[in-house]
């Protein structure tokens, strides 16, 4: 299944200049690993923690979350917290 | 207090008395500094009076002919070959070949006594080339500033920048030169705030043991015990579960205490000394100049705005330093920014940039205080321009659920309305103003984290109930975790006790951060106590010889689910766990997972304040925060988090910064001179819990410990400009400085 992720747009350098990126993938784990393959830059950004959101709701771990049909996702940030 | 008859819950939402009270209240709370072993040494740490230096030799021998002294270190007694965070972490616990901010730790020393070892850290010679050294942000970016650290950007950093920027990030959506072309007036600011220390009461204390083995045991105050344990095995180069760690009762965190300092100096003064426990117990002046304050940001944001309010676009460029390792908050800094607005177009950039300075660590909501400071002091100003209510503004602008975020991704359930709704209904807002009184209003936000987590309970042979957490009890957790439990297990909350457990006891935990340990570890021990539940009924059924599908547990007793189950009167949770050692043994629930279904929190704050035009003093006359708890489980400890969110914040707006001279060494650091309020200073602090229930958990719990600091900078700029007509845009807006702008301006 073709996945859309949005990435934030100081990435574009790195995805030849996409600020969304179509990769296959039905889980975040599977999404998180296409998109490092598909764009290898964007590798070292993944393994430093990115936390994603679907459909508005935000994960920090979870990479065997099924990723719904038409399903929102962001990359953001690794969300941390006092 | 009775539970209201109105409620949906039986416990939950009720405040009964705090579970660690009487330990408090007596002194039997045994915190960090109160844990001691037999044979125990004493640690002190020698630090760098430098900003920037080379460290060209350490001398000990002087320290070494004291008697009793048994053991120096330095970082040839850590492991080489480390990289990425973990070697961050070793290179700020104890410096290798440079010092790179005033009160870095370059050696550490063990003696018998706590008198001797700081003497003998004061015998311990260093010979030092000073470097040239840069300790504020708009500095540290340019080009040509002395450099902390080459190479020490990631990849998010496009080549050509300065080369203290060590990341950079730029996001948004939105076409914002039309948004700007569209609104009646476009207005911009430039924002400065300082860095501030977290201030908890309870300074960094900690017992390490570690023998040739390789075992080694920690007592530490933290918010995070398997957070202590990875980071020194890291730095130590030891294997994970060899060390185990034990956290004391905590007196504060706020983020400060969710990483290592002096932690694994410790340990390896403890080798070093043949498996003699170490304790470590940092001065406050340890503690200001060289454990985390956060960030000191400077910041420029561009709003455009319709004459009825209507915000039609922005833009925020941020740059954040956060000490000389990477790290500022400037992401969570620009999340938050405008969280708070339904906006058609808005653009964010962003650089975290190294400086001089110590090791920035979270503090409560981090980032999102310094972002809330420029935007809403910027929407406030445009308010005043044209003539409009702040709150309406607001309330036109707000964010619903479903509605795309300043940030990207759509909301989900969040609670903004409610709660600007439930501001312009409270009586403070009536209260009449005096001469040179003003009133200010902000909104501020956060998120809630669910991170690993780790919970395990056990019914009693009485039929009681005990719940073991992984995340230290920061502001209520025990209470409110027993609560839940208790409601679920249908029995009273003063038959459940939660306890903190060591890193032997459960898997892993992150710490009590991201106002995280209510949601997370409470919806952890919800669906541990329903594993119990099905065992407790399995016993029923057993008894009565039907089918445990068969059997219903309702008001904390198994009874049969319907006339066709059986005739059986309900069988009591203590008759079942009286009898469980001849039934099956032991019954318990576990459960583990990374929580989904974080609720975030939107707050709104309004404070009247009065400015003395003759000295420039800020006096809080009235504070009034509202703020979306999802549901309140223990009201009063919501409160408190409110309240201590607002004083931590009047705080940093007020009086709090760290003060650097020209020679990059800290000015201020003790109390005396750090000053945060006191309760002299501040009126009691009104609250309002607005409840949208969290649907991601089981009782509609959001995160609520952070939200509460980030308005408070904000609405009191505003109160000041409203009270004296002139808009400070650095804080702390001190006596000297009101004065000065009131001055300025012919006042």
């Amino acid at each position: 299944m073709a996945v859309e992720v949005h990435l934030w747009s100081g990435l574009r350098r790195l995805t030849d200049g996409a600020e969304v990126v179509s990769v296959e993938a039905a889980t975040v784990g599977e999404m998180l690993d296409a998109l490092a393959i598909a764009h290898p830059g964007l590798k070292p950004i993944i393994d430093g923690g990115v936390s994603v959101a679907i459909d508005g709701e935000l994960l920090t771990g979870g990479r065997h979350r099924a990723i719904a049909p038409g399903a929102e996702i962001y990359l953001m940030q690794r969300l941390k917290g006092g | 207090m009775p539970k209201d008859e109105f409620q949906k819950y039986r416990l939950v939402g009720t405040r009964p008395n705090r579970p660690d009270g009487l330990d408090k209240v007596t002194g039997r709370a045994r915190y960090g500094a109160d844990i001691s072993a037999p044979g125990m040494l004493w640690g002190a740490v020698v630090r760098s009076p430098h900003a920037h230096a080379k460290i060209v030799k350490i001398d000990a021998s002087k320290a070494l002919a004291l008697a009793g002294v048994k053991a120096v270190i330095t970082r040839a007694d850590f492991p080489d070959g480390l990289t990425g965070e973990p070697w961050n972490l070793q290179e700020n616990t104890i410096a290798g070949e440079r010092a790179l901010y005033d009160g870095h730790a370059v050696a550490a020393v063990a003696a018998t006594s706590r008198l001797l070892a700081e003497e003998a850290a004061r015998l311990v010679e260093v010979t030092y080339e000073v470097l040239p050294h840069v300790t504020e942000v708009d500095e540290a970016i340019k080009p040509d500033a002395p450099v902390i650290r080459a190479g020490a950007a990631d990849a998010s950093v496009p080549e050509g920048m300065p080369p203290n920027v060590v990341r950079y990030m730029e996001f948004g959506h939105g076409d914002v030169e039309a948004g700007f072309a569209e609104a009646d007036i476009v207005r911009e600011g430039h924002y400065l705030t300082e860095a501030t220390h977290q201030g908890y009461i309870e300074p960094h204390a900690c017992l390490g043991q570690m023998g040739e083995d390789g075992k080694g045991e920690m007592w530490v105050t933290t918010q995070g015990q398997w957070y202590i344990r990875k980071m020194c095995a890291d730095v130590l180069g030891m294997e994970v579960s060899q060390l185990r760690v034990t956290p004391s009762e905590i007196g504060g965190g706020f983020g400060g205490k969710t990483t290592i300092f002096m932690e694994p100096l410790s340990l390896a003064l403890s080798k070093k000394a043949g498996g003699k426990p170490v304790k470590i117990v940092m001065s406050r002046s340890e503690v200001l100049r060289a454990t985390g304050p956060t960030a000191s940001a400077s910041m420029d944001v561009k709003i455009g705005m319709k004459k009825d309010g209507t915000i039609t676009a922005a833009t925020a460029n941020f740059r954040m330093q956060g000490g000389a390792f990477p790290g500022a908050p400037v992401d969570m800094a620009l999340y938050c920014a405008f969280a708070a607005y339904k906006l058609p177009a808005v653009h964010h950039v962003g650089y975290d940039v190294l400086a001089n300075r110590p090791r920035a660590a979270a503090y409560r909501a981090p980032g999102s205080p310094n972002g809330a400071f420029a935007v809403e002091s910027l929407v406030d100003q445009m308010c005043l321009e044209l003539g409009l209510d702040p709150i309406e503004v607001r309330l036109k602008n707000a964010v619903r659920e479903g509605d795309k975020s300043s940030y990207g991704p759509k909301f989900g359930s969040i609670g903004l309305i409610e709660t600007l709704e439930a501001t312009k209904d409270h009586p403070n807002l009536q209260a009449p103003l005096g001469p040179n009184q003003g009133r200010g209003v902000a909104a501020g936000y956060w998120f809630n984290h669910g991170g690993e987590t780790s919970v395990s309970m056990a019914i009693s042979e009485d039929g009681t109930a005990q719940v073991s957490v992984g995340t230290p009890d920061v502001g209520g957790g025990r209470a409110s975790i027993a609560l839940m439990v208790a409601e679920t297990l249908g029995i009273r909350y003063e038959d459940v006790r939660v306890n903190v457990v060591e890193t032997g006891a459960l898997g892993v935990n992150e710490p009590t951060h991201g106002s995280r340990a209510t949601f997370a570890s409470g919806k952890a021990a919800v669906e541990a106590t329903r594993q119990a539940i099905g065992e407790l009924c399995k016993r029923a059924a057993a008894d009565w010889g039907i089918d445990p599908e068969a059997v219903e547990w309702v008001d904390g007793a198994a009874q049969p689910a319907g006339p066709n189950a059986g005739k059986f009167p309900p069988m009591s949770l203590a008759e079942i766990a009286g009898k469980m050692g001849s039934t099956g043994g032991p019954i318990s629930g576990h459960h583990e997972s990374v929580p989904e279904g974080v609720g975030a929190s939107f707050g709104v704050h309004v404070v009247d304040v009065e400015v003395d035009p003759e000295t420039g003093r800020t006096t809080i006359l009235r504070y009034l925060v509202v703020q979306d708890a999802g549901t309140a489980i223990h009201p009063a400890y919501v409160e408190g988090q409110y309240q201590g969110g607002a004083v931590q914040g009047i705080g940093w707006a007020l009086n709090e910064e760290y003060v650097y001279g020209k020679d990059g060494r800290l000015q201020n650091p003790i109390f005396l001179d750090y000053r945060v309020p006191v309760a002299s200073d501040l009126p009691m602090i009104d609250t309002v819990i607005v409840e949208v229930p969290n649907p991601g958990h089981p009782y509609g719990v959001r995160g609520v410990g952070e939200t509460g600091i980030t308005p408070p900078l904000p609405a009191i700029a505003n109160a000041i400009h409203r009270a004296t007509g002139q808009r400070l845009r650095h804080l702390p807006m001190t006596p000297a400085k009101v004065l000065a702008a009131i001055k300025a301006n012919g006042g």
